[in-house]
């Protein structure tokens, strides 16, 4: 695996969603919702269920086409800047998206081949989610808790600068949410950016956090 | 880090899943032969019937088989949210997805290939037409594959796509399963067989030019 330039790792986060709306079974979700992301910032989105949260990750992250308005990375439509956009966004949903019949490490090997790898090496993103010892074998016969750490693992061995996290603490034990707590006041330190959505209380202790709250007439 | 080196990746990827689901592998290849082998008990074993049908026999039970499937190219990836995962990669999701596909191709077309001439020779076929049957099962069984996957792709959201797949894709076969069946009648009767070789070979050109792209763009409908 080439290694990609510095000048690439340290690049900005710029996200805008400008005007998006959703609308599903004749149902408005949200409409007008506009908010911009950038380094250094992390975002947590609030609602009650079936309020669009996952909607709206969805979109931001292309899965899904707004039915109004659009997401831009740096200035230009997502659909149009993919390949930038994609090499510096990491998104973890309900799904952990890995494949059971592969190991911790061949799962996180075809990520960075399909997302470009990161300055750390796949083997130190297994250690810092405390999966040493676990690599080789098959995620089938990790728990649901571990399998959710190698998820996030991916997090850590891509290039991605921009984390987009769907109930990231799902299946985590106590000591886990802490870790990735910690992860994510580093990643936001260091310039990252995030947008999740959480049902547990979220403690960061970066100063940079946003609630965007998506149920209207409820106090945040 | 290149498209190539992506493609190269997810096709080791597919092919080493393959390996690991080792039990599923002959699946397949003996439906393929159970089919084959129904038609001699249901029709009688009539030597020269059974030499006249053959070609159409051997080309139904590969289309069945491919169809048998199919459902495998994205079904489990889009279950554990890999295909999620390879939709928002920087690469070209046509050439992920063609990747895939020949993957598929070769878990599941390549084997037909190898037992096609065993049981062609079971039915009386003679040997110029199993060559004739050997290289159109190679141009047409990528074919079903390619089309195949547009219709996984298109309803691979749906709880319950399996009959609605069939629906779709088998009428879209049968171009591939005239002309493959042609070639090797008219190989059995002594006839050129260029024309119909020629036009498996222009399907599979268009297969692999179109049917990514197809295929990428219903798998972004089925994941919204």
């Amino acid at each position: 695996m080439t290694g990609i330039p510095d000048s690439v790792s340290v690049q900005s986060v710029s996200l805008e969603a400008d005007r998006l709306s959703c609308i599903r079974d004749d149902r408005v979700l949200f409409e007008d919702l506009s908010f911009a992301v950038s380094s250094g910032e992390a975002v947590v989105l609030e609602g009650r269920n079936g309020t669009g949260k996952t909607s709206l990750l969805r979109i931001l992250c292309g899965l899904r086409r707004p039915d109004e308005g659009e997401v831009r990375w740096h200035g230009a439509p997502i659909e149009k800047n993919y390949v930038d956009y994609y090499t510096h966004m990491a998104f973890v949903g309900h799904m952990d998206g890995i494949k059971r019949e592969l190991s911790a490490l061949e799962n996180l090997r075809i990520s960075r081949s399909l997302c470009g790898a990161g300055d750390m090496s796949i083997e130190q993103a297994l250690e810092t989610l405390h999966l040493d010892g676990y690599e080789d074998i098959p995620t089938y016969y990790l728990s649901a808790g571990q399998r959710r750490r190698v998820a996030l693992a991916r997090l850590l061995a891509t290039n991605a600068r921009l984390w987009i996290l769907d109930e990231p603490f799902t299946s985590l034990d106590r000591e886990g949410i802490a870790l990735v707590e910690n992860l994510m006041d580093r990643h936001v330190g260091a310039g990252g950016a995030m947008i999740m959505t959480s049902h547990h209380e979220v403690h960061l202790s970066t100063p940079d956090v946003r609630i965007l709250n998506l149920s209207p007439g409820e106090a945040a | 880090m290149t498209s190539g080196r992506a493609f190269l990746d997810l096709l080791r990827r597919d092919l080493l899943l393959a390996m690991r689901r080792r039990s599923e592998l002959a699946n397949p290849m003996l439906f393929f032969v159970m089919v084959i082998v129904l038609f001699p008990l249901g029709v009688g074993a009539e030597p020269k019937l059974l030499e006249q049908m053959s070609s159409g026999v051997v080309w139904v039970a590969a289309l069945l088989a491919a169809l048998l499937t199919l459902d495998s190219i994205f079904r489990s990836d889009f279950e554990d949210g890999t295909l999620e995962q390879i939709l928002i990669g920087a690469h070209p999701v046509p050439m992920l997805v063609l990747a895939k596909v020949i993957a598929h191709w070769l878990v599941t077309g390549l084997p037909l290939l190898l037992v096609a001439p065993v049981l062609a020779t079971f039915l009386g076929m003679n040997p110029e037409a199993i060559g004739v049957l050997m290289l159109s099962l190679l141009l047409g069984t990528p074919v079903l594959s390619l089309i195949g996957s547009i219709g996984v792709a298109l309803t691979v959201g749906l709880r319950r796509g399996g009959v609605i797949l069939s629906l779709l894709v088998l009428p879209l076969y049968v171009p591939v399963l005239i002309f493959g069946a042609a070639a090797v009648d008219a190989a059995a009767s002594g006839m050129p067989v260029t024309g119909q070789m020629y036009i498996l070979a222009a399907f599979l050109v268009l297969a692999v030019t179109l049917a990514p792209l197809a295929a990428a763009a219903a798998l972004r409908i089925s994941l919204s």
